[in-house]
Parts: structure tokens; C-alpha cells; sequence
């Protein structure tokens, strides 16, 4: 996982952001999921590695909420953390 | 749980290893011979609306060997009609999936159940089962809701697509039911990928069984290792692969009419934001305390136990047993004593709990076909993490205010071994059932708000206290939420009475028991003598440590019987205030009942059984000490 985060970070030249770090109603792009199994599992959500997605709404220390079409999932924020995306 | 007699009639069919041979579906004892109908689809999207409607009140539900996940079958002109657990695919991620793959394996047809609002979703399952080379038929369910949200289905596409029969459905009404078995009597394999086929060509030297095959190539390791050969390291890819073929048949089949925030969306967010989620939830669960606490717990409650249990069933009891048995016998006790299990365990099951449950579980029904249940998931995810869980452990939480015992079962839905461990203490030290709480409510509220802050915040300081030391030591992590959002919705009726019925049903057959068990127990302690030298061996912790009056002792035991009896046997005493707060306090924290020590002990074994009883009698002990203490110095 810290190797993925080294070269998230030297490709976009510094910031990596993670699913906890985005805002309400920004959009954004899936870069990238540490677990093997979590990935399988997001895949069959349809959140795939290069998908597109929206954010809902995010609570506070809390979990995050996004959208895609008309589906919504909520990631716990520990869990979001670990996920990185890209605009 | 299902004795009987094992399928000789299937065993022609298994050549060489494959699951049906040895995975546990043959523990399951359907019917030789008969045709495997088998409903499979993601969480929520109505299978067992559509099971029950099909089947009919004639189901059989087994527990699979391994696991905890209980599998129902019944009959349907005679094909046996098998449901699985929801999975959104199919792979041994969790138990659920475990079962669910085993099924499906050994299945002749599938119907496969989707959630016509969530295609792009659900047809992820849809793609996999038809690429498992299996007869499949698609039941898109909830059709009704397609008008109401906006969109438009181009069905006669899907099935040129899929090629297998789709049949638009609505449960709860009936509708398309027939049409979905008939289809399913002559169903067929769908359009799968081409170059999957060639993949499971080639891995004909291994296994002839292209379900099995698939299963291989995706890289399980259960299916695997059956047929000695190592898992394939594909998975990504082919799942990658069949999330653009969905993508592409979502887009060639699914059209929106109407777009954009509407009135559900907003109320939707309003749930799961904290400065509006809370007032919501405080008021919904106002409006549960009014159904539950007030009209079923003592009005329903009052009808059903007093007048017709203790009024009729239970002088009808001893009336015929005293014919033929010596009253003073043991036997006699043990029947229709105090605890006896034909008299108070009966009318405890059938006059406190059973409307005690129907009313729990259709609070929780509602608050599940609404959609509500899971933003309460999110609502508390926060505060849950702080305790070693997710939002999801919200559920055990809620059904443990109706009854302990049936929460514990519940904990099997949380995601990992440790998550259940802290839930079950949790449940078992903090969480009042609601056969204590009318008592309580009723001796606490004539102290005034002050004593009913105390004592809700002592309870809850507790429940949190204990929840951060347990997440703090115990070794591991937890699981993270990570849920679908369905969108809200009014829930529907007959959607709700059918899942009270079916889980109020569930719940009686597997708890019920327990309380029998849990009553000989207390009856041959009591016959010992053993139930009379705990209480004296407790009798001076409670007047030395808590300084309760000594007859509180008496009340604690009977705690360990009955909740309501224990809280009930602290009303008659004379106490001040502070003794009334400690002794609810230490009442309410002490060791569950004896059904609950039973579950417990068969879900999570024997050591961490003894730990939790332990812990628990000593936390109660200790905390309503440090109360009491703490009481004196401000007085």
C-alpha cells in the first residue's frame, strides 16, 4: 500500500487524494483500491478502477457517500482513506 | 437441524469430485430426484417475498453445516424450491457467499431475482450465473417502482441480450409469479462470453463442470481444491470484463425519463446527516417507544400474558397435570413450578414475547422496506467505529431493546469474528430488553428526570466505556462499512407483514428452545438448592457493597431467569432513590438471561461464553458499587 501511495504520489506531482478527501457534489475518478477483496467486491458494485463516480455527501469523521447513475454506496471513512482517486 | 433421510437418489449423478458430492448441500435432505429450483439475487431485492409466494406456508429451513447461515426450501409442484442468502456475486468473500456458491453449484435452474430500479448492479449476478453455464430465468422485480422512478426498460432487448427468459415481477402482489415458473420450466443457458467459452474448454481436462470450471478461472479456492488443480488468477480480469458487458447492456436496455433531485433524495440526505439524521431518528424512535413500549409492552402484553396465559392456560395446566402427578414431586416442579416449562416458560413465550417480537420485528421491517434502515447505518457509522464496529451493528442494537436473545442470533450479519464478539458482550452487559424496560420505565420515572438521566447515561457510559477497552485490546480489525443505499421508498404492506411473519416465525423456532433449556436449568438449580445458596453467597455483596436491602440479592437471581421478574422483584422493595438508581443499574447490567447465556454460548463457544457471563455479573457488580458510592457523596 505505501508503494501505491509513493507512485500516486509522484505521478500527480505530490497530492494524493484519497475518497476522504473529496467534497460534495465533486466528481472524480477511481484511481485506485488497496484490498484485493474489497476490489472484487467494488467492481461488481461497478466501481472499478478508472469508473466514474460523483460525491453525494460526506458526514463529518463519518462515512463517505457516492453516487453512481442512479446507485448511492456509503464507504465507512477508514475504508475511504485507503481508496485514492483522481479528477 | 433437519433430520431425515439422505438423497440416495442424487448420488448417480456425481462423477469424480465435484460439490455436490462433498459440499454440505447433501446435509440439507431434499427430496430425492426432485428438480432444484434454486431463487438467487443481491440483498434486498424481495427473494424471500418471492420464495414465501411461491412455496407457500410449507417451508423447511436448514442450518448449514459450518456456518451460521440458515438455507429454506419447500415444494412447488414437485421441484424443491431452494433460496440462498443475497450476494452480489458469486465467490466465497463471506459465509453468505460460501452457501450461496455450494447452491448454485448443484442447482437445475435459477431463478434469478434482480432489483429492476438497480440493473446496473444487479445484472452483474445475472452475468455471472449465465457464464456459469447454468439454465437461467430473470425475475425483474419490483417492476412497479420502473414508472415511478423515472424509467423506462426495454425488456424484450434484455432477453435477446442475456438470451434467457425475463419476467417483469411484483412480489408482494403476485404479479408475473406464474410466468417466472412457468418460464423456469423450460429454462435455458443464456449468451455467454466467447472467449470465457474457449477458457472453460480448455479446462476440460479438470473438471467437465463449466459452473465449476468458471469458479476456477475467477481463482476459488473451496472449488479448486476439489479438483486438485490451482486456483486461476484472473479474477480481476474477468470481472472487469463482465462489468463493461453490463455497462453496455445497461446502456443499450435502460432509459431515464425523469432526472434529478427530487423530494426522496433530499429527505434521503437529511437522514444521514447528523444536525437533521438525529432529531429524525429521536423522533422515529419516540414513535417506536409509544407502539412498543407503551401499546404492546403493557396494553397487548397485558391482554396476552395476564388474562389469557395466567388466567386460563396456566390453572388449565396444573389442573390436568395435578391429576396424575404429586404436587409436591420433583417432576411437578419442573413442569409447572415457578419456572416450570409447561406453565411460566409457555406463557412467558407466548404472552410477554411473542407480541413482544412481532412488534420489534415490524418496527424493524418497516424501517428495512423503507430504505431507512441502512442511512441509520450511516447515521451511527461514526459512533459505532469508536466501539470496534460499523454502522451495520446498528440492527443487533435495535432488535436487542425487543429481546437479547434474538439480537445475539442477529449478530451473525456483522462482518468478522471480533465484530460479533464485541456486539454479543455489548448486547449482553448494556442492552435492556424491553421485558425490563416497562419495569424500569415504570420505577424510574416517579424519580423525576434527573434519576432517568442518571440512569440512561450510566447505562450508556457503560455500553461506551466498554466498547472502547474491548476495541482498544482485542486483536484484529474490524470490517468497514462499505452498503448499498436503496432508494426510499413508502414500504408496503404486505412487503412488511410477510417479513415480520417469516422472521417472527424464524425467531421462535430457533430461540424458542433455549427458554425451555434455560427453564430446566433454573428448575434444577432451584430443586439443588443451588438457586437458594447463590442468593446467599450474593446477599452480602449487595448490602455491604451496593447497600441495597438484602431481599435485592433474591431479585438479582431472578434475572438470570427472567428479565421482567428480576426488574419486578426490585418494585416491591422499599428503597430511597439512590438505591432504586443503583439497583436498576446493576439489574440492568447484569448477566443476561438464561436463553441469552445459551445462545451465546452456541455462537460463540464455551470459554468466550463463561468470559462474557463473568464479565458481565462482575461489571454489574462493580459499576453499581461505584454507583451507590458515588450516589453517597453528593447526597
Amino acid at each position: 500500500m505505501i508503494f501505491n501511495y509513493t507512485v500516486q504520489w509522484l505521478i500527480c506531482g505530490g497530492a494524493v487524494v484519497t475518497l476522504a478527501d473529496v467534497k460534495k457534489g465533486q466528481k472524480f475518478v477511481i484511481a485506485s483500491i488497496p484490498d484485493n477483496q474489497i476490489r472484487a467486491q467494488a467492481i461488481r458494485f461497478g466501481l472499478n478502477e478508472g469508473a466514474e463516480a460523483e460525491c453525494a455527501e460526506t458526514i463529518a469523521s463519518g462515512p463517505v457517500i457516492i453516487k453512481r447513475g442512479r446507485q448511492e454506496i456509503a464507504i465507512g471513512r477508514r475504508l475511504a482513506m485507503a481508496i485514492t482517486v483522481k479528477s | 437441524m433437519h433430520g431425515g433421510r439422505s438423497p440416495a437418489g442424487r448420488k448417480e449423478t456425481c462423477q469424480g469430485a465435484t460439490a455436490h458430492c462433498h459440499g454440505a448441500i447433501n446435509a440439507m435432505n431434499l427430496p430425492a430426484g426432485a428438480k432444484r429450483i434454486v431463487l438467487v439475487g443481491n440483498p434486498n431485492v424481495g427473494k424471500s417475498v418471492v420464495f414465501n409466494r411461491i412455496t407457500g406456508a410449507y417451508v423447511d429451513v436448514s442450518n448449514y453445516p459450518g456456518t451460521t447461515i440458515e438455507v429454506s426450501h419447500g415444494g412447488y409442484n414437485g421441484s424443491v424450491i431452494i433460496d440462498t442468502p443475497g450476494i452480489y456475486g458469486v465467490s466465497s468473500f463471506n459465509d453468505e457467499e460460501r452457501v450461496a456458491r455450494d447452491v448454485i453449484l448443484d442447482a437445475d435452474v435459477i431463478i434469478n431475482i434482480v432489483d429492476t430500479v438497480h440493473l446496473e448492479r444487479d445484472l452483474f449476478l445475472t452475468l455471472q450465473l449465465i457464464d456459469m453455464g447454468k439454465p437461467v430465468v430473470v425475475a425483474l422485480n419490483m417492476y412497479d417502482e420502473v414508472r415511478v422512478q423515472g424509467l423506462e426498460i426495454d425488456v424484450g432487448g434484455l432477453e435477446q441480450l442475456l438470451g434467457v427468459r425475463v419476467v417483469p415481477t411484483v412480489a408482494p402482489t403476485g404479479e408475473g409469479i406464474d410466468d417466472i415458473l412457468q418460464a423456469a420450466e423450460s429454462a435455458g443457458t443464456g449468451n455467454r462470453s466467447l472467449s470465457l467459452v474457449r477458457d472453460l474448454r480448455d479446462l476440460s481436462s479438470v473438471t467437465d463442470n463449466e459452473a465449476e470450471g468458471l469458479m476456477i478461472l475467477e481463482g476459488d479456492e473451496y472449488v479448486s481444491g476439489l479438483h486438485n488443480t490451482r486456483p486461476g488468477g484472473r479474477r480481476e480480469e474477468i470481472y472487469l470484463d463482465r462489468r463493461q458487458r453490463v455497462n453496455a447492456i445497461v446502456d443499450q436496455i435502460l432509459g431515464e425519463t425523469d432526472h434529478g433531485a427530487s423530494l426522496k433524495v433530499r429527505v434521503g440526505r437529511w437522514m444521514v446527516r447528523p444536525l437533521t439524521g438525529i432529531p429524525i431518528l429521536a423522533a422515529i424512535l419516540y414513535a417506536v417507544y409509544q407502539v412498543i413500549g407503551v401499546f404492546v409492552a403493557q396494553t397487548v402484553v397485558g391482554v396476552t400474558e395476564e388474562t389469557l396465559m395466567q388466567g386460563y392456560y396456566e390453572p388449565f395446566v396444573r389442573g390436568i397435570l395435578e391429576g396424575f402427578i404429586d404436587p409436591g414431586s420433583w417432576i411437578y416442579t419442573v413442569l409447572a413450578g415457578e419456572f416450570g416449562v409447561a406453565t411460566m416458560t409457555v406463557t412467558y413465550l407466548i404472552g410477554l414475547l411473542l407480541p413482544l417480537i412481532i412488534g420489534f420485528y415490524l418496527v424493524l421491517s418497516l424501517m428495512e422496506d423503507s430504505g431507512y434502515l441502512p442511512r441509520l447505518a450511516v447515521l451511527v457509522d461514526r459512533t459505532m467505529t469508536g466501539v470496534g464496529l460499523n454502522g451495520r451493528a446498528v440492527i443487533p442494537m435495535i432488535l436487542g431493546l425487543g429481546c437479547v436473545t434474538m439480537a445475539t442470533v442477529t449478530t451473525r450479519l456483522l462482518g468478522n469474528k471480533r465484530e460479533k464478539i464485541i456486539m454479543t458482550f455489548l448486547l449482553a452487559l448494556a442492552i435492556p430488553c424491553s421485558a425490563q424496560l416497562g419495569v424500569i420505565t415504570a420505577m424510574v420515572a416517579p424519580l423525576g428526570a434527573t434519576y432517568l438521566l442518571l440512569y440512561a447515561g450510566v447505562i450508556l457510559g457503560a455500553f461506551g466505556a466498554i466498547g472502547l477497552l474491548l476495541n482498544r485490546f482485542m486483536p484484529g480489525e474490524s470490517t468497514d462499512l462499505f452498503i448499498d443505499l436503496p432508494p426510499l421508498r413508502l414500504p408496503r404492506l404486505n412487503n412488511v407483514v410477510m417479513k415480520t411473519w417469516t422472521k417472527t416465525k424464524l425467531f421462535m423456532l430457533e430461540a424458542g428452545p433455549y427458554f425451555f433449556y434455560g427453564a430446566l436449568i433454573i428448575s434444577a438449580a432451584q430443586i439443588t438448592g443451588l438457586l437458594s445458596s447463590v442468593q446467599d453467597w450474593v446477599a452480602p455483596l449487595t448490602v455491604g457493597w451496593l447497600g441495597l436491602p438484602r431481599e435485592a440479592a433474591t431479585a438479582f437471581i431472578m434475572g438470570i431467569v427472567r428479565r421482567d421478574f428480576g426488574a419486578a422483584g426490585l418494585y416491591g422493595l422499599s428503597m430511597t432513590s439512590a438505591q432504586t438508581l443503583v439497583s436498576l443499574v446493576t439489574i440492568t447490567l447484569f448477566v443476561p438471561c438464561v436463553a441469552s447465556v445459551m445462545v451465546i454460548w452456541k455462537e460463540r463457544g464455551t470459554r468466550m461464553g463463561m468470559m462474557i457471563w463473568l464479565g458481565t455479573f462482575a461489571l454489574a457488580f462493580i459499576i453499581g458499587g461505584l454507583v451507590s458510592r458515588a450516589m453517597a457523596l453528593v447526597m
